[in-house]
């Protein structure tokens, strides 16, 4: 990997990930706009917004699916993300936990969070290589106890329920350990029970990381979130508590100029 | 992999690459005597098998259909076949140093890309580095490109057809759609004794051996499950720090190497190679070997490629209007009826049957399910 090219403006030497003026152009339609967003080390932060709001395509530039057409990335203190491709920007200790879970079915609950541990090298050679150390079993154990599915090491994936795969993916990310997690609607589908433990889950692993949480669900966003940016028409709308943002007039005239059930849902 | 497994696979090799041979060995009216016929059709079936595997390593595990690997086990059937043709010198019909097909072609001097094959080395070499570098090149560009599933398979057949074309071309100096044939002698050996056919053969099965080896040590590594975790889900994997690119270009390199073996040990057993083992159809089959067998088990595609073939040898004499009927009908069988080939077939009856006989020991004394251990890490 080729060391990034030092950015030529300084960043908040505090900030986790950077995003100056990013717009992002989908044959026309700007699903972001000169955006400017940043995040503080160890920050939970919950980014709200109506559909079509631009907060996937968010996800998509950090984490390195989506190139913007303009616009800086700037991760940790001065790493420049555009460069990089997705599995290089993972390797950097970004994770990234996806809206319908997305886990390997054919392969054993124990095997999903052996592939997906930090390691140096991700390389086809180095996986040839087989080390059994005893220290990655301890922390591949360690992980599926933190989502409560060690007693299911054993079974494919594949049998797991819909939230426990969510979870699985969230273990998965988890053991990369990356510095910053990118979550995109992890309650969706979920039951109550479901997603109280989820959030209680996000909440221990923001503890030591950075979270950033895309989320629909106000309640969950009620339980989980200190800050939160509200986005619409790909840019920033406001940002704040949940109660000042909750109140924020704009914030309201968003949502109850789109649909009403949204504008509920805020309240 | 169960030890039951392992052992059923020691026993299936010891018969294959020892007892057959020896059998071959028997004097012909013994009632364990196999024909130098038969040894010869068995070796022809090996070679395909090497290709199966191969090509299961890729489909099976990773997911990644290719409809153009009859051009690799051309590429290394024709690098095998050069070396046999400049093999033959001056006892050629034409008497000249040059192959036959060049003097009818009025070609008066060995083309340049024609003369490292005198070399036993070179051609050792080629016949594996050839298709691993073609593969190279080919799997780089397709997979640096994100082409994949149906679109990437498409691709591959677009290469299957091109590369027939091109090996038909006379200009191309490979005999064009004659191929190459008439061979004599492999590495000063005479092919028309039983002895050097008996010795092909079992080049044949340890090259089998070594690749099944070879596969399934890879499928048992960490890079065997992110082939697995590719097949499904690609995106997981790219976010999980691997590039699904590098993985499948490894494997794709793999099964071209094995293709272009398989094709080296062909064209001196069979005695003829010609651009009709190359194109569209002959790939496809190739791929019905490995559906018919079983996908994702290695032994399932040397099983597919075996039974099939013999199918196939025994229809064509017999019944020879009903071969292609029988390789649709498998085809279409395979798809609908048991899309994980005989093996897993075989594999669900025994456990019906299992759990049949399970049930009626149930009922008499009820018996403790017995857990799996954690595979290691």
């Amino acid at each position: 990997m080729t060391p990034p090219p030092p950015a030529d403006q300084p960043t908040r030497a505090a900030s986790i990930i950077y995003l100056e003026d990013v717009t992002v152009n989908y044959d026309g339609f700007k699903a972001l706009s000169r955006l400017n967003f940043f995040m503080d080390r160890r920050e939970l932060r919950v980014v709200i917004g109506p559909n079509g709001a631009g907060k996937t395509t968010l996800l998509d530039v950090v984490s390195g699916r989506v190139k913007p057409e303009s616009g800086r990335v700037i991760f940790g203190h001065n790493t420049d993300l555009l460069p990089l491709r997705e599995n290089e920007i993972a390797q950097l200790g970004v994770g990234r936990k996806f809206q319908t879970p997305s886990v390997f079915v054919n392969l054993t609950v124990w095997d999903n969070v052996e592939l997906s541990l930090r390691r140096a090298s991700k390389g086809v050679f180095a996986a040839l290589r087989q080390r059994d150390a005893r220290e990655e079993r301890d922390r591949i154990l360690r992980t599926l106890e933190t989502v409560k599915l060690a007693d299911r090491a054993d079974g494919k994936a594949g049998a797991l329920s819909h939230g426990e795969k969510q979870w699985l993916e969230i273990g998965m990310v988890i053991a990369q350990d990356p510095e910053l997690l990118l979550v995109d609607e992890p309650v969706a589908g979920m039951t109550d029970e479901e997603t109280e433990r989820t959030g209680a889950l996000l909440e221990s692993i923001a503890a030591d990381r950075s979270v950033l949480v895309i989320e629909h669900d106000m309640e969950f966003v009620r339980q989980i979130a200190r800050q939160v940016t509200v986005l619409h028409q790909g840019a920033v709308l406001c940002e704040g508590p949940v109660e000042q943002v909750q109140s924020d007039p704009r914030v309201l005239e968003v949502y109850l100029g789109r649909r009403r059930e949204e504008a509920d849902a805020v309240h | 992999m169960p030890k039951r497994e392992t052992v059923a696979l020691g026993i299936g090799a010891i018969v294959v690459a020892v007892v057959l041979p020896l059998c071959n060995m028997l004097p012909a009216g013994s009632p364990l005597a196999i024909s130098n016929f038969t040894l010869n059709l068995f070796g022809k079936f090996l070679t395909y098998a090497i290709l199966a595997l191969g090509l299961d390593l890729l489909w099976g595990y990773a997911g990644v259909l290719s409809l153009g690997h009859g051009v690799f086990f051309g590429l290394g059937a024709y690098a095998m076949g050069m070396h046999l043709m400049l093999e033959i010198g001056s006892k050629s019909v034409y008497q000249s140093s040059l192959p036959d097909f060049m003097v009818w072609n009025q070609v008066t001097v060995l083309p340049l890309f024609w003369r490292p094959f005198h070399s036993t080395a070179f051609t050792l070499a080629a016949i594996v580095l050839v298709p691993a570098l073609f593969g190279f090149a080919f799997g780089y560009l397709a997979f640096r490109s994100r082409i994949r599933g149906v679109y990437f398979s498409i691709i591959t057949q677009a290469l299957a057809l091109s590369a027939w074309l091109v090996f038909n071309r006379n200009e191309m100096n490979l005999g064009g759609t004659n191929g190459l044939a008439d061979f004599k002698t492999v590495f000063g050996f005479p092919l028309h004794q039983p002895s050097t056919q008996r010795g092909l053969y079992v080049v044949t099965a340890l090259t089998l051996i070594g690749a099944y080896l070879l596969c399934r040590w890879i499928t048992l590594t960490r890079a065997g499950k992110v082939l697995v975790a590719i097949r499904d889900s690609e995106t997981r994997v790219l976010f999980s720090g691997y590039s699904p690119a590098a993985y499948k270009l490894f494997v794709f390199v793999v099964s071209a190497a094995l293709a272009g073996a398989a094709g080296a040990l062909y064209a001196p057993q069979v005695g003829i190679i010609t651009p009709a083992k190359i194109g569209v159809l002959p790939s496809i089959e190739m791929i019905v070997w490995v559906a018919a067998g079983g996908r994702g088990t290695l032994y399932g595609a040397v099983l597919g490629a075996f039974g099939v073939n013999w199918i196939q040898s025994w229809l064509t004499t017999s019944y020879p209007d009903l071969w292609l009927l029988f390789l649709g009908g498998l085809f279409m069988s395979a798809v609908l009826f048991f899309p994980d080939g005989v093996v897993g077939a075989i594999g669900r009856l025994g456990g019906r049957v299992r759990r049949l006989v399970s049930r009626r020991s149930d009922r008499a004394v009820s018996t403790p399910s017995v857990s799996l251990g954690r595979p290691m890490p």
